[in-house]
C-alpha cells in the first residue's frame, strides 16, 4: 500500500509558519514552498484556518492538504504547516519550540501588543528556527540565546540611552580586543 | 522617532482595538524614512525600526518596485558600517527578503564573506544563510573554501547554517556542493543533534543515486545509534525508500532496522516508524500487527496531535487491511467523542470502514451529532466511507440515503455539496431497491439548490431514470418547478428532462406536451428552442425520432463538428452537411478509482489527454497529399507493438480506419547508435484476403536514437462483409554506419536491407465506434428488424462475467444500460451492446447468455447465447456476427 509512491525523503519538512491575531490578520506568515502562489491565496487560507481554528483550544486540524498544528493563546494564534504525509509530532516539535522560545524573550507576556512592539525579535525568531523549510533549531533555549543579543536595553524605551548604553559596550570591547 | 509611532498608535485605538503599531504603514512613508540609513553616524535604533517596518510590509503582501527596492537595497548596505549586532541582524534578514526583487545584490558579498569569517559568532551563521541565499552555485567557488570550514566548524549555529545552505544550493547546482563531500561526512559524526540531521540530510542528497552508499550509511547508523530524534526520522524515511524502490522484502535489514525504532524511546521516532512501516509496499498483516499495536498505545494519549496522528495511520491501514485494526476497535470508539473534532471524523470513518452491519446504524447516529462542527473536508471524507459502505452493505441503503438527505440539506460548500449528490447518484445507479428513494431526495434537494451545475446534473439523471420507475409521474412537479423558478441553464435541462418523459410515456405524453407548449414562451432563446423542438416533435409521436432525438443523444466529437462545420461554412457548396462524416466521441472509461483517503494530498482527477488523440491524428494524415481525398478519419487504433521491445528496431502500428481505406502507421524507433536508416517503408502483403495496398509514404531519414513514421495506404476488399485479416509486414531500408559521437553518416552508399515484422490483424473491432446510448431499447426499437440476424451459439467459456468481456473486446462495443456488469450468482444474463460502423452506421447487438449447455469436451464449463444484431447497414450487421467463432 503505497500512498507516497514518488516521495523522496528530504529535510524540507515545514511548509510555513503563520502568526495571526485575534481577528484573523496576518502578523507574520512564512510559506516555504509554492502551495500558495499568491498572496491573495494565502490570505484566503489563512482566513479559512482562523475561522476553523479561533474557537479551539488549539492542537490539529486538516486543511487544504496540509497538517496543521496549532497553539491559541490570549489574542495569538500560532500554526505550523506541513504536508498531510507529514510526522505531526515533528511539526508538533516545531510549534513547541516557536511558542517557548517566544515565550522566554517576551517574559511569559505572549501578547499581541508585546509581540508586536518586538516584531524584529519574533522575525529573528522564526528565522532561527526555520530555514527555508528546513527545521534549522528546535531548542527553545538556543533560539532565545541567538536572537536576544541586547537582553539588557530592551526595557529602556529611551532611545539616547540605549544609544549611549550600545556605544559604551562597544568601546568596551574594542578595548578588550585589543 | 517613536512620535510618527504613537500617532499611527493612536489612529489605530481609534478604528479599532488592534494593538499593532504596524498596522496602517504606507509604503511610501517608509521607503522615505529609510533615507534615514544615510545619516553619519548611524542611528542603529532607528534604523532597526525601519528595517522591521520594510520586512513587516513585505511579509503583508505589499510589492515593492525593483527601482525601489534597488534604492532602498543600496541605502541598506551603508548600515554595514554600524556595529550593533542587533541592526546586522536585521541587515541579514532584510537582504534575504529583498534579494529576489531588488538588482545587483551581490554588491554585499564581500560584506557577508567577511562577516561569516569574523570574530562575531553569533554573526557568522546567520550572514552564511544570507549569502548564499543571494549567490547561485556558479559564484560559490570564491568563497567555497570558507563553506568547507564553516562545514565542520565547531559551533553548531555556524556548521547547521552552513549545511542547510548547501541544502539549499544542490536544488540549483549540485556540483558544487558535491566537492564537499569530506567535509558533510564529518560534520555527521557531529556531537549537536541538528549538525548531525542536517549532514545527514545533505549527505543523502549527495549520495542519493548511489544505492550501496545510502545502504552502508543506513546499516552504519542503526548500529551506532543518532543523537536526534528528527536524524531517526530521517533515516527511517530513507530506509523505507530504498525498500520500496528495490523491492525489498521484510527479512531485509533495512527493515529490521525499522521495525527496531518501534522500540525507541521518542514518541517521534516511533510514530515515523509505525506510519512508515503500515505504508511499505511488502508489509504483510502480520508486521503490521506490531505497528498497529504501538498506535493503539497512541489512541489513549492525553496529547491531541499523537491521537490525531494515530487515528489518521490506523485510518490509512483500515482501507487496505480493515482486518488488522478490528483490534483497535474499542479504543476508537472512544474517540468518537474527542473534544477535537478532526480525531473524532477519522475514527468514525476508521470504524465504518472496519465494522460490522450492525453497528453501521449506531456510528450513524454518532457522526449526525457532531457533523456541523467539523470542516467541509473532513464531511467529504465522511461522504466517501459512507459511498463504500454501500457497496459493501447494500441492505442498509435507507439508513444511509436518510443520512446522505440530511447532510444535503445542511450547510456546505459546492464540493462537499458535490460529492454528496455524486454518491446519492452512484447510489442509485448501483442498487436498484435504492433508486426511488434516492431519487426522491435529489427531487427535494433540487427544490432548493442553489448550484445550477448540481442542479442541472440532477435533472439530467431524472430524465433518464424517471420514467423506468413505478410512478414517473410523480417527477413531473418537482422538474416543472425547475421551468418555473429557476435561471435559464436550469430550466433548460429542465425542458429536456420532461420531454423525456414525454418521449418514455404514453400516458404522461398529453400533460408533457401542455408544458412544454406553455414553455413555449419563456424569455430565454436556448430554453424557448428547446421546448419548441421538443414539442413539435412529441406531436408526431413517432418512436424512431423520439429514440433518436430525445432519448439517446447525439455521439459526435463536438470539437470535431466544430471544426468540420466551420469547414462546410467557408467553402460555398450546395451539398448538405453529413453529420454521419462527424468522428464519433470516444466513450470515456472511467478508471476504477483506489479508495481515496484524506491522507492523499495529490490533486484528484486529471485532465483526459486521449479524448483528443484522434484529432492530433487526424491533423498530421491530413499534412499528407495522398490522404486528403480520404475524408476524416472513422477510428485509430491503440498501438500495437510489431517486435520485442529489446531489438535493433522497436515498431509500433497504428491502424486508421477511413470509410474505405486503412492507413496503416509504423513508428519506427532505432535504437542502434552508429546506424542511419533512409528510405524506410513497411511492404504489407494482404492479397489473400482481398486487401490490396495502394501507396506506401516512406520515412526519408530516421536518425540514432531517433523515431520516424512510415505509412502505408491500403484498401479494403471490395466484399464488404469480409474485411478481417491479418496482413504480412516487411521493413525495407537502406542502412548507413555513422559514428555514434557525431551521428554523421561514414559513407555516402550505404545498402538496402529488410527487416521481418510480426503481422498486422485487422479485427472486427477495428470497424466499430463505442457508443454510449443511454436509452438502449428505445434504440433498438427505432433501428427495427429491417436487418437483423440472429442466432445461438455454444461458448466453452467458464463464466458469464468472462463471457460479458470476451464479447466486448472481440467486438468493440460500448455495453450499456450497465450490463456488463454481472450481478453475482445469476445464472443468465444479458448484455446489451451499442456501436457505430465504419461508414456511420448504427450497430446494436443483445446477447442473452445462459450458463449451461454442453460442449465437445465433456464436463467442461459452457454458456449458451442467442445473439441478435440489429443494425441500419445490412453488411455491418454480417461483419459483426463474423466476431463470434
Amino acid at each position: 500500500m503505497v500512498l507516497e509512491n514518488s516521495f523522496v525523503p528530504s529535510l524540507y519538512v515545514i511548509k510555513g509558519i503563520v502568526i495571526l491575531d485575534n481577528d484573523g490578520n496576518r502578523i507574520l506568515a512564512k510559506y516555504y514552498n509554492q502551495s500558495f502562489s499568491t498572496v491573495k491565496e494565502q490570505k484566503d487560507f489563512e482566513k479559512s484556518l482562523f475561522n476553523k481554528t479561533h474557537k479551539g483550544a488549539g492542537d490539529v486540524i486538516l486543511l487544504d492538504n496540509l497538517t496543521i498544528v496549532y497553539r491559541n493563546n490570549v489574542d495569538l494564534l500560532f500554526y505550523v504547516l506541513g504536508s498531510t504525509n507529514e510526522n505531526e509530532l515533528m511539526l508538533n516539535s516545531v510549534l513547541t519550540c516557536l511558542f517557548e522560545s517566544l515565550s522566554t524573550m517576551l517574559r511569559k507576556t505572549v501578547e499581541k501588543k508585546v509581540l508586536c512592539e518586538n516584531l524584529d525579535l519574533i522575525m529573528l525568531a522564526v528565522d532561527e528556527i526555520c530555514d527555508e523549510g528546513i527545521i534549522l533549531e528546535s531548542d527553545p533555549m538556543l533560539i532565545t540565546q541567538r536572537v536576544q543579543l541586547r537582553l539588557d536595553d530592551i526595557p529602556l524605551g529611551e532611545q539616547t540611552v540605549s544609544q549611549v548604553f550600545n556605544q559604551a559596550k562597544e568601546q568596551i570591547k574594542w578595548s578588550l580586543l585589543k | 522617532m517613536l512620535s510618527s509611532f504613537r500617532k499611527q498608535d493612536k489612529k489605530d485605538e481609534e478604528s479599532s482595538t488592534s494593538g499593532n503599531p504596524y498596522k496602517n504603514l504606507e509604503k511610501a512613508s517608509v521607503l522615505q524614512e529609510s533615507r534615514t540609513f544615510n545619516e553619519t553616524p548611524v542611528n542603529a535604533r532607528k534604523c532597526i525600526q525601519i528595517l522591521t517596518k520594510i520586512i513587516y510590509m513585505i511579509n503583508q503582501g505589499e510589492q515593492l518596485g525593483q527601482t525601489e527596492a534597488t534604492e532602498t537595497f543600496f541605502a541598506m548596505t551603508k548600515l554595514f558600517q554600524s556595529k550593533d549586532m542587533m541592526l546586522r541582524r536585521m541587515i541579514y534578514l532584510s537582504i534575504k527578503e529583498m534579494s529576489t526583487v531588488a538588482n545587483d545584490v551581490i554588491i554585499v558579498t564581500s560584506s557577508l564573506t567577511r562577516d561569516m569569517t569574523g570574530k562575531e559568532d553569533s554573526h557568522r551563521g546567520p550572514a552564511i544563510r544570507a549569502l548564499c541565499k543571494i549567490t547561485d552555485p556558479s559564484m560559490m567557488q570564491s568563497v567555497e573554501r570558507y563553506m568547507k570550514q564553516a562545514i565542520v566548524d565547531k559551533l553548531p549555529s555556524v556548521a547547521s547554517a552552513a549545511l542547510t545552505s548547501s541544502v539549499h544550493l544542490m536544488r540549483q547546482g549540485p556540483e558544487v556542493v558535491k566537492r564537499w563531500v569530506n567535509e558533510v561526512q564529518e560534520a555527521v559524526n557531529n556531537d549537536n543533534i541538528m549538525v548531525q540531521y542536517h549532514a545527514l540530510g545533505l549527505l543523502y542528497q549527495i549520495r542519493r543515486s548511489d544505492k550501496h552508499a545510502i545502504r552502508k550509511l543506513i546499516i552504519k547508523f542503526s548500529k551506532a545509534g543518532l543523537r536526534s530524534p528528527y536524524a531517526y526520522c530521517f533515516l527511517i524515511r530513507i530506509a523505507a525508500n530504498l525498500i520500496n524502490e528495490e523491492g525489498e522484502g521484510t527479512d531485509s535489514p533495512m527493515y529490521d532496522f525499522i521495525d527496531s525504532c518501534l522500540r525507541h524511546k521518542n514518541e517521534m521516532v516511533i510514530y515515523e516508524a509505525a506510519s512508515t512501516i503500515v505504508s511499505l509496499k511488502c508489509v504483510t498483516p502480520k508486521e503490521l500487527s506490531s505497528a498497529v499495536n504501538v498506535l493503539q498505545l497512541f489512541i489513549s494519549s492525553p496529547k491531541p496531535v499523537l491521537r490525531y496522528a494515530a487515528v489518521r495511520t490506523l485510518n490509512k491501514v483500515a482501507i487496505q487491511y480493515p482486518a488488522a485494526v478490528t483490534a483497535c476497535n474499542v479504543d476508537l470508539e472512544t474517540l468518537i467523542t474527542d473534544s477535537n473534532r478532526s480525531i473524532a471524523t477519522l475514527a468514525i470513518t476508521t470504524l465504518l470502514k472496519t465494522g460490522n452491519e450492525a453497528g453501521v446504524d449506531r456510528l450513524m447516529k454518532q457522526i449526525s451529532s457532531f457533523l456541523s462542527e467539523i470542516s467541509d473536508q473532513f464531511k467529504t471524507v465522511v461522504v466517501d466511507a459512507i459511498k463504500s459502505l454501500c457497496q459493501k452493505f447494500p441492505r442498509k441503503h435507507t439508513v444511509l440515503m436518510t443520512f446522505l438527505a440530511n447532510m444535503l440539506r445542511e450547510e456546505g460548500g459546492y464540493e462537499y455539496k458535490k460529492a454528496i449528490v455524486n454518491t446519492i447518484i452512484s447510489i442509485v445507479e448501483e442498487n436498484p431497491e435504492a433508486k426511488e428513494a434516492g431519487l426522491a431526495h435529489l427531487c427535494e434537494f433540487i427544490e432548493d439548490c442553489e448550484h445550477t451545475s448540481l442542479a442541472t446534473r440532477i435533472l439530467h439523471l431524472l430524465g433518464r431514470e424517471g420514467p423506468r420507475t413505478t410512478t414517473p409521474a410523480k417527477y413531473i412537479r418537482y422538474i416543472y418547478n425547475r421551468v418555473i423558478l429557476e435561471n435559464a441553464p436550469v430550466r433548460a435541462a429542465a425542458v429536456s428532462a420532461l420531454a423525456k418523459f414525454g418521449a418514455a410515456s404514453e400516458e404522461l405524453l398529453p400533460n408533457i406536451l401542455v408544458l412544454l407548449h406553455r414553455t413555449t414562451l419563456d424569455q430565454d432563446d436556448e430554453v424557448r428552442d428547446r421546448a419548441t423542438f421538443y414539442y413539435q416533435l412529441l406531436k408526431h409521436s413517432d418512436k424512431a425520432l423520439n429514440s433518436a432525438y430525445i432519448l439517446n443523444s447525439m455521439n459526435v466529437s463536438l470539437s470535431a463538428l466544430e471544426r468540420l462545420l466551420h469547414r462546410y461554412t467557408m467553402e460555398p457548396t450546395t451539398k448538405p452537411f453529413d453529420v454521419r462524416s462527424v468522428p464519433i466521441e470516444t466513450v470515456h472509461v472511467e478508471q476504477p478509482k483506489t479508495d481515496i483517503n484524506i491522507g492523499v494530498g495529490l490533486p484528484r482527477g486529471g485532465t483526459e489527454s486521449k479524448t483528443n488523440r484522434e484529432d492530433t491524428y487526424g491533423e498530421q494524415l491530413a499534412a499528407i497529399p495522398e490522404f486528403a481525398h480520404l475524408g476524416p478519419i472513422f477510428k485509430s487504433s491503440l498501438p500495437v507493438d510489431l517486435t520485442e521491445s529489446e531489438v535493433e528496431y522497436v515498431v509500433r502500428c497504428i491502424k486508421h480506419v477511413f470509410s474505405h481505406y486503412i492507413v496503416f502507421q509504423f513508428d519506427i524507433n532505432n535504437t542502434l547508435n552508429d546506424q542511419l536508416l533512409e528510405r524506410v517503408s513497411v511492404q504489407m502483403d494482404g492479397s489473400a484476403e482481398g486487401f490490396e495496398v495502394v501507396h506506401y509514404t516512406p520515412c526519408q531519414v530516421i536518425k540514432c536514437n531517433d523515431t520516424g513514421s512510415t505509412y502505408t495506404l491500403v484498401k479494403l476488399p471490395d466484399d464488404s462483409s469480409a474485411v478481417t485479416g491479418s496482413l504480412a509486414c516487411t521493413m525495407k531500408y537502406t542502412v548507413k554506419d555513422c559514428d555514434p559521437a557525431t551521428g554523421e553518416p561514414d559513407d555516402e552508399e550505404g545498402y538496402a536491407d529488410e527487416f521481418v515484422l510480426e503481422d498486422v490483424e485487422v479485427t472486427v473491432s477495428d470497424h466499430v465506434q463505442k457508443v454510449l446510448k443511454t436509452n438502449w431499447s428505445a434504440s433498438w426499437e427505432e433501428i427495427g428488424a429491417e436487418n437483423e440476424l440472429e442466432d445461438t451459439y455454444t461458448l466453452s467459456i467458464a463464466t458469464l462475467e468472462e463471457c460479458v468481456k470476451k464479447i466486448i473486446s472481440y467486438m468493440g462495443m460500448q455495453a450499456c444500460e450497465r450490463s456488463d456488469k454481472v450481478p453475482d450468482g445469476k445464472a443468465s444474463h444479458a448484455l446489451y451492446l451499442a456501436g457505430v460502423y465504419r461508414g456511420g452506421h448504427d450497430v446494436l447487438v443483445r446477447a442473452k447468455m445462459a450458463l449451461g449447455g454442453t460442449t465437445a469436451d465433456v464436463g467442461a464449463q459452457a454458456i449458451t447465447m442467442q445473439l441478435t444484431i440489429r443494425s441500419t447497414d445490412e453488411s455491418a450487421v454480417q461483419v459483426i456476427a463474423s466476431a463470434v467463432e
